[in-house]
C-alpha cells in the first residue's frame, strides 16, 4: 500500500514539469495540432485521383472524377491543381490554388471551351466545391495558423482512442465558427470533424475512413464522407493512386501548366 | 461551307508536329472527347426580309483528340467543329478549332499550329481579345472564335508572364447569310472576296505580344498587336439582292493596337477594366486613332440560400469614340446583369440583364441559363430582345428579331 502510494507520489512529482507545459486546454490543443503538422511535413508533393459522389436527399447520385496534384510549401499554404475528368461537359476544367492560412487564396480557373484562365475572387473559401458538400476551405491544405485550438477531452470513437478538440478558424471569412475534431492519438489524423456554421449550429459532419500509410509516414484517408445535416445531402470522396515525392516543381503549378493539364 | 485556310505555313508546321507525335511515342495520355448537340432558335415576330424564317433548327458536333507524352511536357490537340443550319448557308460551317503541338522547354512553352487564346477580364464585351477571329454566326456574344494559325512562345516567371505570337493566315469574320437571323439589313457576303486595303491581303503575317502579371489581389495585362484588324473597318456595297437589299463585303485594314486589362479584388467586389487604342495603318482611315473601353464591377452575395446559391451583380460601362469602327454597338452603353450561381450538382447558372444605350435609350435584354442533365447532357437556354433602336443605329435592323434559343448537347 505504502509502496504504491509513494510510487504514485514520485510519479506525480516527476510529471509536474510536463503538466506545467501543457497546463491550459488551449496549449494542449495547439500541441496536438503541432504534432499532427510535424508528422505530415516533408511529403514534398503528391498526386492522386479522386472520385466524388454527390447524393441528394432523395438518394440520387452524380459522380465527378478529379485528378489532384499538390506541392508542399513550407511556411505557407500548399499549391494545388485539380483537373476535372467527369462529368464530360467539364472535362479539362481545372483549378490552380495557392492557398494561404489567413489571407485569401490565389485561385485561377481554366475553362477549356473558352481557353480562358480566369482569376477567381477567392475571398470566399466557404463556397461549395463543384456543387458538393465540401467547401473549398475543407479541401485546402491544413496549415497550423488556420485555426486556434482547444483540447476538450479524450474519447473512444469506434474503438479508436482520440483527442477531442475544438478548432476556431482564424480566417475572418470562414464559413464556420468552430470545428469539433476527433484526432487519432496514435496517428495524429482526424477521424471525424463536425462543422458549425456562422450561427453556431451543427452544419456538417466529416468522417474519414480507411486510412492508408504512405512512405512509412503519411496517413491519408481513402474515403471521406461529408454529411450536411441541414440539407440532408452528402458527398463521398474516394481517393485512389496516391503517389508521393514525384519531383514536382513550382513551374508545374503555373497558369501555363494549368492549360496543359488534362 | 468550310472556311478555307489559305496559309500553307501553319499546315506544314502542324503536319511536322503530328509526325513528331507519332514517332516519339512514350505514350502518356490519349483521349477522345467532345460533344454533339441540337439547337432550336425561335423568333417571336415575322422577319424584316422575306427570305428569313421564324424558326431555325441546327445540329453541331465538336470532337476533340488530345494526346500528351514526355510526362505531359508535349501534347497534340485536335479539335474540329461543324454546324449544320436548317436555312442559313453561312451558319452551316466548319472550322479547325485546334490542330496544335505544344512543347515545354525549361522556362518556355512553345505552341505551333492552329489554336486559340483568350485575353481579357470583362463579361459583356471582349475588347483586348484580338488574336482569334470571332465566329459571329455561332453567337452574338462574340465568345465563339475561329482557330488561328500561330506560333506562340510563352514564359512564366516571377516577374510575370510573357507571350509572343506570329500569326500567319488571317481568318475572315463569319456573318449570317441572307436567310440567317438575326442579321443587319444588308447581306454581308463572305463567299465573295473580302477587300483588304493593303497589298499583302490575307497573306500578311500579324504579330502580337502580351505581358501579364499579378500582385496580390491586383492582376493586369498589357498587349500589343500589329496586323490585320479582326473587325472590318468598313463594308463595301457590291450588289443588290432580288428583294432590294444591299449586298456588301467587309473591308479589312492593317492596325496597331495597344490593350490594357486589369482586375482587382476588394472583398466581395471584383473591379474590371479593359481599354484599347487602335491606330489604322492602311485604307481610308489611315493615321486615325480610336479609343474604346469597357469597365465595371461584379459584386457577389455569397451563399444566400441553404443550398449555397451565390448572387452576383454585374455592371459594366462601354465607351467608343467610333473613329474607326463607326457602327460599333457599344459606344456609350451600360450593361447590368444578375448572375445566379446555384452551386448545385447540376451546375445551374443564370445570367440575366440588359444593355442600355445612354444616347438613344435603346434597350437590349438577355437571359442565359445552363444546367447539366444527368451525367452527360447539358441544356442551355437563352432569350435576347432588342428595343427602341433609332433608325440610324445598327441595332435598328434587329427590331423584329427578339428570339429564344435552346441548345441540348451530349458530351462524351
Amino acid at each position: 500500500m505504502n509502496h504504491t502510494k509513494s510510487v504514485l507520489l514520485i510519479s506525480a512529482l516527476l510529471l509536474t514539469p510536463l503538466l506545467a507545459f501543457a497546463e491550459t486546454d488551449e496549449e494542449k490543443g495547439l500541441a496536438i495540432a503541432v504534432e499532427a503538422d510535424k508528422r505530415d511535413t516533408g511529403f514534398e508533393d503528391f498526386t492522386a485521383n479522386m472520385v466524388m459522389e454527390l447524393r441528394n436527399k432523395q438518394g440520387d447520385v452524380s459522380t465527378r472524377t478529379i485528378r489532384l496534384k499538390t506541392l508542399e510549401v513550407i511556411g505557407d499554404g500548399d499549391k494545388s491543381m485539380s483537373i476535372f475528368n467527369k462529368p464530360a461537359d467539364v472535362k479539362g476544367t481545372a483549378f490552380l490554388t495557392f492557398s494561404h492560412a489567413i489571407k485569401p487564396d490565389e485561385q485561377w480557373l481554366y475553362l477549356p471551351a473558352l481557353k480562358r484562365v480566369k482569376r477567381i475572387n477567392s475571398k470566399n473559401k466557404s463556397g461549395p466545391f463543384m456543387g458538393s458538400e465540401f467547401a473549398y476551405e475543407d479541401l485546402a491544405s491544413q496549415e497550423l495558423e488556420k485555426y486556434t485550438y482547444k483540447y476538450l477531452r479524450d474519447e473512444m470513437l469506434n474503438g479508436v482512442d482520440c483527442f477531442v478538440m475544438e478548432r476556431y478558424p482564424a480566417y475572418e471569412h470562414s464559413g464556420y465558427t468552430k470545428q469539433l475534431a476527433w484526432v487519432n492519438k496514435d496517428r495524429y489524423v482526424a477521424e471525424k470533424i463536425e462543422f458549425y456554421d456562422r450561427k453556431n449550429d451543427l452544419l456538417k459532419t466529416l468522417v474519414n475512413s480507411d486510412y492508408q500509410q504512405y512512405l512509412g509516414q503519411y496517413w491519408r484517408a481513402a474515403e471521406m464522407t461529408m454529411k450536411n445535416h441541414q440539407t440532408g445531402k452528402s458527398t463521398i470522396l474516394k481517393w485512389e493512386d496516391y503517389k508521393f515525392k514525384n519531383g514536382l516543381k513550382d513551374k508545374d503549378f503555373s497558369r501555363n501548366s494549368l492549360q496543359r493539364a488534362r | 461551307m468550310v472556311q478555307p485556310l489559305k496559309a500553307s505555313f501553319p499546315v506544314a508546321v502542324v503536319i511536322t508536329s503530328m509526325i513528331t507525335a507519332v514517332t516519339i511515342t512514350t505514350t502518356q495520355a490519349s483521349e477522345f472527347s467532345g460533344y454533339i448537340g441540337g439547337e432550336e432558335r425561335f423568333f417571336f415576330e415575322d422577319p424584316l426580309s422575306p427570305v428569313q424564317h421564324n424558326s431555325y433548327l441546327s445540329a453541331v458536333a465538336e470532337p476533340e483528340y488530345f494526346h500528351a507524352w514526355d510526362d505531359g511536357t508535349q501534347n497534340l490537340d485536335v479539335k474540329l467543329f461543324y454546324r449544320v443550319d436548317q436555312y442559313d448557308d453561312q451558319r452551316t460551317h466548319g472550322d479547325i478549332r485546334e490542330l496544335s503541338w505544344t512543347g515545354v522547354f525549361d522556362n518556355w512553352e512553345v505552341r505551333a499550329g492552329i489554336s486559340k487564346v483568350f485575353w481579357g477580364v470583362a463579361e459583356t464585351q471582349h475588347l483586348v481579345d484580338i488574336v482569334n477571329q470571332t465566329d459571329l454566326v455561332e453567337n452574338l456574344d462574340g465568345e465563339d472564335k475561329l482557330g488561328q494559325p500561330m506560333l506562340r512562345a510563352s514564359t512564366e516567371r516571377d516577374w510575370g508572364t510573357l507571350n509572343f505570337f506570329i500569326l500567319p493566315g488571317f481568318r475572315e469574320r463569319t456573318f449570317p447569310g441572307a436567310e440567317g437571323r438575326p442579321r443587319p439589313n444588308v447581306v454581308i457576303d463572305t463567299d465573295l472576296d473580302a477587300i483588304y486595303d493593303f497589298s499583302e491581303g490575307q497573306d500578311h503575317i500579324d504579330l502580337a505580344a502580351r505581358y501579364s502579371h499579378y500582385i496580390g489581389e491586383w492582376e493586369f495585362g498589357l498587349s500589343l498587336f500589329s496586323g490585320t484588324g479582326r473587325e472590318p473597318t468598313d463594308f463595301s456595297p457590291v450588289a443588290v439582292t432580288p428583294d432590294g437589299e444591299p449586298v456588301v463585303v467587309p473591308v479589312y485594314s492593317l492596325i496597331n493596337q495597344v490593350g490594357f486589362d486589369g482586375q482587382a479584388f476588394f472583398g466581395d467586389w471584383t473591379w474590371k477594366l479593359e481599354a484599347i487604342n487602335t491606330e489604322a495603318r492602311s485604307g481610308a482611315k489611315k493615321g486615325i486613332n480610336s479609343f474604346q473601353t469597357v469597365g465595371g464591377f461584379e459584386y457577389t452575395l455569397i451563399g444566400i440560400t441553404d443550398g449555397g446559391m451565390d448572387l452576383g451583380f454585374v455592371v459594366e460601362y462601354h465607351y467608343s469614340d467610333k473613329r474607326i469602327y463607326e457602327n460599333t454597338i457599344f459606344d456609350n452603353d451600360f450593361a447590368t446583369a444578375l448572375r445566379f450561381v446555384l452551386n448545385d450538382a447540376q451546375s445551374t447558372e443564370i445570367l440575366a440583364g440588359f444593355t442600355t444605350d445612354a444616347d438613344t435609350q435603346s434597350v437590349g435584354s438577355f437571359i442565359e441559363a445552363s444546367r447539366r442533365l444527368g451525367d452527360s447532357w447539358t441544356l442551355e437556354a437563352q432569350v435576347r430582345t432588342f428595343h427602341g433602336a433609332k433608325e440610324d443605329r445598327p441595332l435598328y435592323s434587329f427590331r423584329f428579331d427578339d428570339f429564344a434559343q435552346i441548345d441540348l448537347n451530349y458530351h462524351f
